[in-house]
């Protein structure tokens, strides 16, 4: 029987429409061998965590370049939380200051990829962080 | 109400006749998109088997080259045994862009080569050389730097600093809830107020903008798209009260639709009302601002999305076809508002490709206006452009590097011909430049400009076998590229296949993977790796938010809503005919009707565009 594919939901939340990093990142984790959800642009919170329940995805990956990550990351993870979804592994990649790292892996997100990230790395973390759960 | 939307579902990316957009009209104005079942997102479970998509036009170099008995001589006595001996670094040299770079240039690639044809001289066709007779000789370009962020008053003071230290125009950043059409109190802009650039809701908030800067005197570019007509009413506004004369006031509105779609993605209606909101203010232009540029055709989005050369130089310049073509069909005289366009480039690291990027450009653009549209005005074909270096290219790891990459892609953007040019900070990859940061992107187009000599002669780079080679072969694959969409039906009908958007997306992850297997080296990512000490950066808080709800709960309070009812209906009847609105859209601004209330309207009557998620 074949191996469980990882489900993956990639987010670009906020106003913002750079997404040349969510739509690399898409196509690297299928390359990859995981299940890849790509929403599109200008997601909400809301809808965010919505989909993460029906696609009942392992990991979401955020897409976050505008500086909003400190209004976006603490409400999706609360809505997480209130769905139940507070195992699912949240990742964000973007440009993120570092003095806001710290405060944004306290609200729960697992890893912060910064620009010059490898995408090799991104699998990798991925694999590492489902395979313990 | 739900949008309508085209379910697009595949498991490759292969290129598929699907229309690429939905249409939707809402009735309210919360415009985003309702999904239970997520209709249109990308749903991939398969390897992209690479590039599925027929291939991109050839970039092969000098094919047919012959070289001379002393070419052949040369190889064959000098090279060949330095060869054996020490082979060179690696098979094959290319571009950043992936372009196959020659070991040498000689006259041999150059056989069909006119120079009176090709070349010709600067301020005369085909413009290879320049538009300008004497270049920088007699005018440096204009030094520019994008700058905005918080409330009007926060850049307002950034504006005066940079004008103090010799900038010689503006160039305004707005953050997105204004590039989206929302105010700075609308649910959607929470956190994202005065983040990216400025936050403006009203011409109060221009007013703040441009105090005590005097508009008859400084030329400003705007960096504004969907919203574009509205904002250049509320500039003119702030000019007519100011009592600069609008017929002598001068500046760029980007007002570049079509590569938001493409590229940056920051769009509201469909196409079709878009553009016509587009050809409006070329309309109003022509009459009333002379001296305006009405549009600045980008490319500069198109390659920070991913986009190589060839394709930032072929998109936008079918960009600015399709304007040409548009304008031509409400009846527009060519070469009355042609003059009035303007370009805009991005400047990346490969210094050679970029140079002969502009070179290329300026011989496509003559080309077409003179043998597509019949153009008789050689004002309407020489192209004029502003240069951004490659925000892409910086980098986060030692950013002070960043300083150097932008110097170099500066440099090139200079003897490429610009006629403006933004350096960016070295703190970009982290967050909007301080303005210790942003001094010494000004002071390197300084150094450029008043120490290295490359101004004091026109074009130096011509004649060069290497140069005029690679133009040719830049301008030849971006007319393979313009004849693709040509037979598409145009750069609307391309867009709505995602054509243009797939080429650039295969594009990006071509490179990402060459940077990822260190095919392609960057400098203290993915080698010469190093620790280091976090850079001092520019924060900006919610009290920016706080501030302008404030001010948008006074102006509500202040202003007559009578008026404002009226106006707002005003709009939404003349966007249900066909005549132009840039008189109704003045109307609403001079009344304080907020950038939300006036994008309302047109939603109402023009729906949103949503696009279809490719990856």
């Amino acid at each position: 029987m074949p191996e469980k594919k990882i489900r993956v939901l990639i987010a670009k939340p906020g106003l913002d429409g750079h997404d040349r990093g969510a739509k690399i990142i898409a196509r690297a984790l299928r390359d990859a061998g995981m299940e890849v959800i790509y929403t599109g642009l200008r997601q909400t919170p809301e809808m965010i965590a919505s989909a993460a329940v029906q696609e009942d995805v392992d990991v979401i990956g955020l897409s976050i370049l505008s500086g909003a990550h400190n209004t976006i990351c603490p409400q999706l993870m609360k809505l997480l939380h209130d769905k139940g979804m507070s195992d699912v592994t949240v990742l964000v990649g973007g440009i993120i200051p570092e003095a806001d790292i710290p405060a944004l892996k306290q609200s729960g997100i697992a890893e912060i990829f910064l620009p010059g990230t490898s995408t090799q790395d991104i699998v990798d973390f991925i694999h590492k962080r489902v395979a313990l759960s | 109400m739900l949008a309508l939307r085209v379910v697009f579902r595949t498991k490759s990316t292969a290129l598929l006749p699907l229309p690429g957009l939905s249409h939707s009209i809402n009735l309210g104005y919360v415009a985003i998109r309702f999904f239970e079942s997520l209709p249109g997102a990308m749903r991939m479970s398969e390897p992209s088997k690479g590039t599925t998509q027929a291939a991109p036009p050839t970039e092969t170099s000098s094919l047919d080259r012959a070289p001379s008995a002393k070419e052949q001589a040369w190889e064959k006595n000098t090279l060949r045994p330095t060869l054996e001996k020490s082979p060179e670094r690696q098979p094959e040299f290319t571009t950043l862009s992936g372009h196959a770079i020659r070991r040498l240039y000689t006259r041999a690639d150059l056989t069909n080569w006119d120079p009176d044809r090709d070349l010709g001289f600067p301020g005369e066709p085909p413009y290879t050389r320049g538009i300008h007779s004497a270049m920088h000789r007699s005018r440096l370009w204009t030094m520019r730097q994008f700058a905005g962020f918080g409330t009007a008053e926060d850049t307002n003071q950034r504006f005066r600093y940079l004008l103090a230290r010799g900038q010689t125009g503006l160039s305004t950043a707005f953050d997105l809830p204004t590039l989206m059409g929302y105010d700075s109190d609308h649910p959607l802009s929470e956190g994202e107020v005065g983040k990216c650039g400025v936050a403006i809701s009203s011409l109060a908030d221009m007013e703040v903008l441009f105090d005590k800067i005097p508009l008859a005197n400084v030329t400003t570019s705007m960096t504004i798209n969907s919203p574009a007509a509205i904002i250049w009413a509320m500039y003119l506004a702030v000019a007519e009260k100011q009592g600069a004369d609008w017929k002598k006031i001068s500046g760029t509105l980007q007002n570049d639709i079509l590569k938001e779609y493409i590229a940056q993605k920051e769009y509201i209606y469909p196409p079709e009302p878009s553009m016509r909101l587009v050809i409006d203010t070329f309309e109003f232009g022509v009459k009333n601002t002379p001296k305006f540029n009405t549009i600045s055709i980008s490319g500069y989005h198109i390659r920070e999305a991913g986009s190589t050369a060839i394709q930032e130089l072929a998109f936008t310049l079918r960009d600015g076809m399709e304007y040409v073509e548009w304008g031509m069909r409400r009846g527009l005289d060519v070469d009355q508002f042609v003059p009035q366009l303007s370009f805009f480039f991005n400047a990346h690291n490969d210094f050679f490709e970029e140079i002969a990027k502009y070179r290329a450009a300026r011989r496509i653009w003559h080309k077409a206006m003179v043998e597509r549209y019949k153009s008789k005005n050689p004002r309407s074909w020489a192209l004029r452009f502003h240069t951004q270096t490659a925000g892409c290219s910086l980098t986060a790891q030692q950013p002070y590097n960043n300083v150097v990459r932008t110097a170099i892609q500066a440099l090139a953007a200079a003897l490429g011909g610009t006629q403006s040019l933004h350096t960016n900070s070295l703190d970009e990859a982290w967050a909007l430049p301080t303005e210790f940061a942003a001094t010494i992107a000004l002071r390197t187009q300084q150094i450029i400009a008043h120490e290295t000599g490359v101004t004091n002669t026109v074009d130096p780079l011509g004649g060069s076998y290497f140069v005029e080679t690679l133009t040719n072969e830049v301008e030849r694959g971006a007319w393979e590229y313009i004849a693709r969409i040509d037979a598409m039906g145009g750069m609307v009908a391309a867009i709505e296949r995602s054509y243009p958007q797939r080429e650039i997306a295969e594009a990006s992850y071509r490179y990402q993977m060459a940077v990822d297997k260190k095919e392609k080296i960057i400098v203290g990512v993915n080698d010469f790796v190093a620790d280091e000490k976090p850079l001092d950066i520019l924060q900006i808080d919610e009290t920016v938010a706080h501030r302008q709800a404030a001010r948008l709960k006074k102006l509500r309070a202040d202003r007559s809503q009578g008026e404002i009812d009226r106006r707002l209906h005003a709009l939404r009847d003349a966007a249900q005919g066909k005549g132009n609105l840039m008189p109704f859209i003045y109307d609403a601004v001079k009344s304080y009707a907020t950038l939300g209330e006036i994008c309302d309207a047109l939603r109402d009557v023009f729906g949103i565009y949503e696009e279809v998620a490719i990856t």
